[in-house]
């Protein structure tokens, strides 16, 4: 051990409460950074993956302009064939399924509603959608032309309908005809959206291909993907799958949900903005021992000077000593903090109430959040805040240069 | 303790207090800075959901609603209820009630030559909606309605995107009438509105009320009657009152006919404390430091007090005062931070504009305004000085417990 690395060691144990003190409170921002980078990060996770996972997957092929007006003219011409040439093609694809979409009047005996009927493959919907698997009471779509229909708990509730009730369907087909029909409920799902649960209902591809004169066509190609992070990935390889279709484009979820990254822009500079202002709270919390540790040392240093160190040399051993105060703090907090991060992460998060809360903000399922545990999320804090701390420790420091050794040694 | 020896602890507190003013307005610093970030986070939480409680009840909600005691579970035309009567009106136009109307609410199927829509009918008086509710002023192109038996229809500027129509054509609405038969209308839209957020716009389309109950065949029937007082609280005894003049109808306040808004806020006040902990942790270690950095440099001087015969409480209170003084300082200049940067700096409140669909994501509004509450800053000014006094009894309680000989003998 160099005899300066040496020298800054004792020291720092030569006033061991301070050096604890300090070193707490680095540990504890630590603990912070460490925990709420990863838990931010987690819950965008979860916010994104959620809310594709209901229905929007992670990206689609539609025709252009279909996302901005979604009129039932606009159709992919065979859709299914496309779809069958993409499964299997590309490991990238988790998920992939064929849908249309139309506006009907539902009625009931007594009740009518205006809802958003959709055409699905029940075969591969699950892949891309997690409505299938919410079915509350009932059961979901059997068969790609069975005549049956799915609807959300609160359509259901408005319209009074139960499971095995028939409901009414009318609409303007694709070719500008009267499209009508009448379809057993089978199922009532609740997706945890309160817009999907008012407005929504699910049937059949080909049932609704014939109620709608769709012919082979249809609206959207749904593409579900391994995670939000092969986003790109994903893209350029849908790209080039449809690349000899010139009539489709492929739209990414940004595209899809334009609101969801911006909102997560927002909450991520928010918190970035927050952090920051705890982090200059803890350093000027912190300030003060690194500048007494320096000051009451006044006559040591002018000894040293006298001596014949060099004001130098002195600095840098000031700067190893808060460098290895630091490096406590660092250490303690982050093993504090990931050992919290890993328990959170393996028994995921839960805070209560969050769930009522979700669905107003129309996000599904977000009562469990898991931590992201990614090594740069975890080094972004301690990396700072070793940065901001020895930025402080300079301002004590410069002092040093400007002693003058016979002056130094008189003070007490 | 006498008044006599608090001013001479005052004095020593302070004296001590600038003996390092380096030291001091370091460790300030990190009060101040603290205490306004307390009060800032405070201003933008409960501004969000003040802001969020606010369009709630502007958007159509108002401080109370009568409905038919089977409306607010099944919207539908059978359960309208009818003209209020005479003993409702009492209330209704009592001085506890700032302005009421009454309104008609059905779904509704909106078709355009080339679209339609589920929407929420409104048939409004709208002289009445002048400050009840956003409709009372929101017309951004084209014309209000007028009066009750207006022929017009008023539709969201973005509906009207979503339509492919404007000002001038002419769209159908199809309800349920009384009778269950689908009744249809074709109305001339006469003004676009514009709402903070698309999914408002979206849900409404306005005509006039005699001109729905004209359609729907149900004579004076109403489906809800919207109230607002001077203040959204305490809205007990009106409720009761309102309970007892119709019996046979449902009355409620905002806070039961919104239950998830209550929830918000509720969550968000509980977050508060958490998050002002947090915070206090951060500048807490610091105070804690430099406290016992202060005493620990005086030992000599402490020991030479209870040599002297101060007792070891007067020792404690001494630290204890020289904190407190640090602290109402601290908590002084932060308050007064606080206040400039929520009343003057962001008096107009943060412009969000820029990230506008995040902020409708979330069905924020697209200005975050921030709002200052007495008691939050009442809870932050106590919490910082209690906490700030319980972090430097443990250097308080240390200087207290030197060992005279042993003290005034260290160098």
């Amino acid at each position: 051990m160099s005899i300066v690395l040496r020298l800054a060691w004792r020291n720092l144990w030569r006033n061991r409460r301070r050096t604890w003190l300090t070193a707490g409170a680095i540990a504890f921002s630590t603990i912070l950074l460490v925990g709420w980078v990863p838990i931010q990060f987690g819950a965008y996770d979860i916010m994104i993956n959620a809310t594709l996972r209901v229905f929007p997957g992670h990206a689609q092929i539609q025709r252009p302009g279909y996302q901005d007006k979604q009129k039932i003219r606009n159709t992919i011409n065979n859709a299914e064939s496309l779809a069958t040439s993409l499964r299997g093609s590309n490991p990238l694809y988790t998920g992939i399924s064929v849908r249309a979409q139309g506006f009907v009047l539902l009625s009931s005996g007594t009740r009518s509603y205006g809802a958003q009927v959709v055409g699905v493959e029940p075969k591969h919907e699950g892949g891309t959608s997690s409505i299938p698997g919410q079915v509350k009471e009932g059961r979901y779509l059997s068969s790609i032309d069975a005549q049956e229909i799915v609807i959300g708990r609160a359509l259901a509730r408005n319209l009074k309908l139960k499971v095995g009730d028939e409901v009414t369907l009318l609409g303007g087909g694709k070719d500008g005809s009267v499209a009508a029909a009448i379809l057993p409920v089978v199922g009532i799902f609740k997706s945890g959206s309160n817009d999907l649960d008012r407005f929504f209902s699910e049937i059949p591809l080909h049932t609704f291909q014939n109620i709608f004169s769709m012919g082979s066509s249809a609206h959207t190609i749904v593409i579900v993907g391994k995670s939000v992070d092969e986003q790109t990935k994903l893209i350029s390889a849908l790209n080039n799958a449809i690349s000899d279709r010139s009539d489709v484009i492929v739209l990414g979820w940004e595209a899809l949900i334009p609101g969801m990254k911006e909102a997560i822009k927002i909450d991520k500079v928010s918190g970035f903005i927050f952090l920051g202002i705890l982090i200059a709270i803890v350093i000027f919390s912190i300030l003060n021992t690194f500048l007494m540790s320096i000051l009451e040392r006044t006559r040591e240093f002018g000894l040293m000077l006298a001596l014949g160190s060099r004001p130098k040399r002195i600095a840098g051993l000031m700067m190893l000593e808060s460098a290895l105060l630091t490096m406590i703090g660092l250490v303690i907090g982050f093993v504090i903090g990931t050992a919290l991060v890993y328990w959170a992460h393996v028994e995921g998060m839960h805070y209560p109430g969050v769930e009522e809360l979700a669905e107003q903000f129309n996000l599904p399922d977000m009562s469990r959040i898991y931590p992201q545990m990614k090594i740069f999320n975890f080094l972004l804090g301690p990396i700072t805040i070793f940065v901001a701390t020895n930025i402080a420790a300079w301002i004590p420091i410069l002092r040093i240069r400007k002693l003058e050794p016979v002056e130094a040694m008189r003070t007490i | 303790m006498k008044g006599q020896s608090l001013s001479l602890l005052t004095t020593l507190g302070w004296r001590n207090l600038w003996r390092h003013p380096r030291r001091t307005f370091v460790i300030l610093f990190a009060i101040i800075l603290g205490v306004w970030f307390m009060i800032i986070s405070a201003g933008m939480m409960i501004g969000i959901v003040e802001q969020q409680l606010k369009d709630t009840i502007f958007n159509l909600t108002g401080h109370a609603q009568i409905h038919h005691k089977k409306f607010r579970d099944d919207p539908a035309i059978e359960h309208s209820m009818s003209a209020p009567s005479k003993e409702l009106l009492a209330v209704l136009n009592s001085n506890e009630v700032k302005k009421w109307s009454s309104r008609i609410r059905l779904p509704a199927v909106v078709t355009s030559e080339r679209e339609s829509r589920g929407v929420t009918l409104l048939g409004i008086d709208p002289a009445r909606e002048q400050g009840l509710s956003f409709i009372g002023k929101p017309v951004v192109a084209g014309r209000a309605l007028e009066s009750i038996d207006d022929k017009g229809i008023i539709i969201g500027r973005r509906m009207a995107e979503k339509l492919e129509t404007r000002i001038g054509k002419r769209i159908v609405l199809m309800m349920q009438d009384k009778n269950n038969e689908v009744a249809d209308r074709g109305f001339r839209i006469v003004g676009l509105y514009q709402a903070e957020l698309e999914a408002t716009e979206l849900a409404y389309v306005f005509v006039g009320l005699k001109t729905a109950q004209k359609l729907l065949d149900i004579g004076n029937e109403l489906s809800e009657i919207s109230l607002l007082t001077d203040s959204r609280k305490d809205l007990e005894s009106l409720v009761t009152s309102l309970r007892v003049a119709a019996p046979d109808l449902e009355s409620m306040s905002w806070q039961e006919l919104e239950p998830l808004v209550v929830l918000t806020m509720e969550f968000y006040e509980a977050f508060m404390i958490y998050w002002y902990f947090i915070i206090f942790a951060a500048m807490g270690i610091g105070l804690t430091n430099t406290m016992l950095m202060a005493v620990f440099e005086r030992t000599r001087e402490i020991g030479l007090f209870q040599a002297l015969g101060m007792r070891p409480s007067y020792i404690v209170g001494q630290v204890l005062m020289e904190t407190l003084i640090l602290l109402i300082i601290g908590v002084a200049l932060g308050n007064l931070l606080g206040w400039f940067t929520t009343d003057v700096i962001l008096a107009n409140g943060i412009d969000l504009s820029a990230f506008a669909k995040g902020t409708e994501q979330f069905n924020m509004s697209s200005t975050m305004m921030l709002t200052l509450r007495t008691n939050d800053l009442m809870q932050i000014n106590i919490l910082v000085i209690l906490l700030g006094l319980l972090a430097s009894l443990y250097p308080a309680i240390k200087a207290a417990r030197y060992i005279p000989v042993e003290a005034i003998t260290r160098t």
